[in-house]
């Protein structure tokens, strides 16, 4: 790994405020998704007109819908986060000329890919542990302390998760000559994969099935799913090495 | 030190490079000339392992130029026709923390050899500014500054003036003068004034192909004309009917106060041309043997060269 190339990108990360909005956006959704989980059943009670018996059947929050909004919602916005930092990282440099001027230096293309991609794994970790430390805050205040095993466990899972996203964008990215091109990529990849994923049997090994087994660790359920692990890894170590081999190739 | 055989590069149906070879010497500035659109950087491209060629190799340093070849880097200094930075960082992080330990240069020396460079180059006011709100020209400087950085054997500079005014234009093309001898440098250009003054050896490309390449002494002697000027305070009278009649003339042609006069012999003319006016009665206000100036000769070669092949 080139350092150089590496403390630039984290410089970037945060000269240009995505580390600090990725932070601030995942902290904010991390914090709330118990507070959502525990006064959304209150705050329907309460609103005027609803009838006895319905307010009466609105359930009390448990950890399991506190679990499951922190998921629901870190795993959306963190998508579209790391898709709209990522998708223009390459690009951009190619559009700029600022890829020209750093490859002409004795510096291997793939290096350049490496270092975007872990600045962005980086940032997408500190966010991620934000988000974690909120929710499980919030979680142990309004709720339950959650196990930490379980929780760290869920979070790893999405973390992987996240960074299929991260890595795909990536390629776009490499794959691209504009901006435009790779934002068009990066989530024309997003819909794809969400395709896949609602086709009955493709999607039980896809990416998105490490979020179920991530809230199972953290409530004690059965559920696994070590296929879709070893999917999203061949995803993302398979982006990264054809976005290398695309930058190795192309003419700058 | 830098060299390049039979080298090919189409984009489509138009050969931008058409079998182009040249070589530079060590310590040489070699002026790398052409009108736009000749090829010139696209060959830049190549040789700093941007592009790479369809036909022909190139050689810097002994070692082969390519897309993943690291060998020569180290040693050579690029700066692209328009440079372009990080708009969130200042020259001096650029230079120090960037650029200086991809050369594997020490905290150190980066942050001694980043401040010499900008002295150099002439933006130590702007060190400490964002790239953002650098002008074309600073950017230039910038750009050179960077490519200097790690004091390389070899230099590709690709118009490394074209956006700064006369006198910052003047400023680094001394910078670049004083590392005549012991750096060598292609520097491509359009702007002949510029090559006049720095270059050791020109090389003038048109479609693709070299049409000329020789030491600048040499090519400006090659093509001079054997043509005199005279101009005179008065009318020069019948004084042109009269010297066309010489043996060593071959023609004059008359504009105002002032006669070009083509000679067959420019030893003789020397003094019989002279000694004519003279006996004409004629008070000169000058009296030379033109020289021509690069652009001369470049328009000429460049208008001589056919149209670009097609593939």
């Amino acid at each position: 790994m080139n350092r150089t190339l590496l403390s630039k990108e984290f410089l970037e990360q945060r000269r240009t405020y995505r580390l600090f909005i990725l932070v601030a956006v995942l902290l904010v959704f991390g914090l709330i998704s118990p507070v959502v989980a525990k006064y959304t059943p209150m705050l329907l009670r309460s609103i005027p007109g609803v009838p006895a018996g319905l307010a009466g059947i609105i359930p009390e929050a448990t950890l399991s819908d506190a679990v499951g909004q922190y998921v629901k919602n870190t795993s959306q916005f963190g998508v579209i986060l790391v898709i709209i930092f990522t998708m223009g990282v390459i690009a951009q440099e190619k559009e700029r000329g600022t890829a020209a001027m750093l490859l002409t230096k004795p510096v291997r293309r793939s290096a350049m890919v490496l270092a975007k991609w872990s600045a962005g794994m980086g940032s997408l970790l500190v966010g991620l542990a934000a988000a974690a430390i909120g929710c499980a805050l919030y979680t142990a205040l309004l709720f339950q302390p959650l196990p930490l095993l379980g929780f760290l466990a869920l979070n790893a899972l999405m973390a992987v998760f996240l960074g299929v996203f991260l890595s795909v964008s990536l390629l776009a990215s490499a794959l691209a000559r504009s901006q435009a091109a790779a934002a068009g990529i990066a989530f024309g990849s997003l819909v794809l994969l969400l395709i896949l994923a609602s086709i009955p049997r493709l999607g039980e090994v896809m990416p998105n099935q490490l979020l179920g087994w991530g809230v199972s660790l953290v409530l004690g359920g059965d559920a696994s799913a070590w296929t879709a692990l070893a999917v999203s890894f061949g995803i993302i170590i398979l982006s990264v090495l054809v976005a290398c081999l695309r930058l190795e190739r192309e003419e700058i | 030190m830098i060299q390049i055989k039979g080298m090919v590069k189409c984009y489509g149906k138009v050969r931008a490079l058409d079998g182009l070879s040249l070589q530079v010497e060590p310590g040489m500035v070699y002026g790398f000339l052409g009108p736009n659109g000749a090829g010139k950087t696209t060959t830049m491209r190549i040789l700093s392992g941007l592009a790479r060629p369809d036909e022909g190799q190139a050689w810097i340093l002994g070692k082969e130029v390519g897309v993943n070849r690291m060998d020569q880097r180290p040693m050579i200094g690029v700066l692209p026709e328009e440079p372009a930075f990080y708009p969130w960082m200042t020259a001096r992080e650029y230079l120090r923390d960037f650029i200086a330990p991809l050369y594997g240069l020490e905290p150190g020396a980066a942050s001694r050899r980043a401040g010499e460079m900008l002295e150099e180059v002439g933006l130590s006011e702007a060190a400490d500014r964002k790239c953002a709100g650098f002008s074309r020209g600073m950017r230039q400087r910038l750009g050179l500054a960077q490519a200097l950085i790690h004091q390389p054997k070899v230099l590709l500079l690709d118009e490394p003036v074209s956006a700064l005014d006369p006198a910052g234009r003047k400023e680094v093309l001394e910078v670049i003068g004083n590392l005549s001898g012991s750096t060598t440098i292609l520097l491509s250009t359009h702007i002949l004034a510029d090559v006049e003054r720095v270059c050791d050896m020109i090389g003038i490309i048109s479609r693709g192909h070299m049409i000329t390449e020789d030491r600048r002494d040499d090519l400006l002697a090659r093509y001079a004309l054997p043509l005199f000027e005279v101009e005179v305070d008065d009318d020069l009278g019948q004084w042109p009917e009269i010297a066309s009649k010489l043996a060593f003339v071959k023609s004059i042609t008359v504009s105002n106060h002032t006669a070009r006069v083509l000679v067959k012999d420019v030893q003789s003319a020397q003094t019989g041309l002279l000694a004519s006016v003279l006996e004409a009665g004629l008070h000169i206000r000058r009296f030379e043997i033109v020289h021509p100036s690069l652009e001369d000769i470049f328009l000429q070669l460049t208008e001589e060269t056919p149209q670009p092949a097609q593939v």
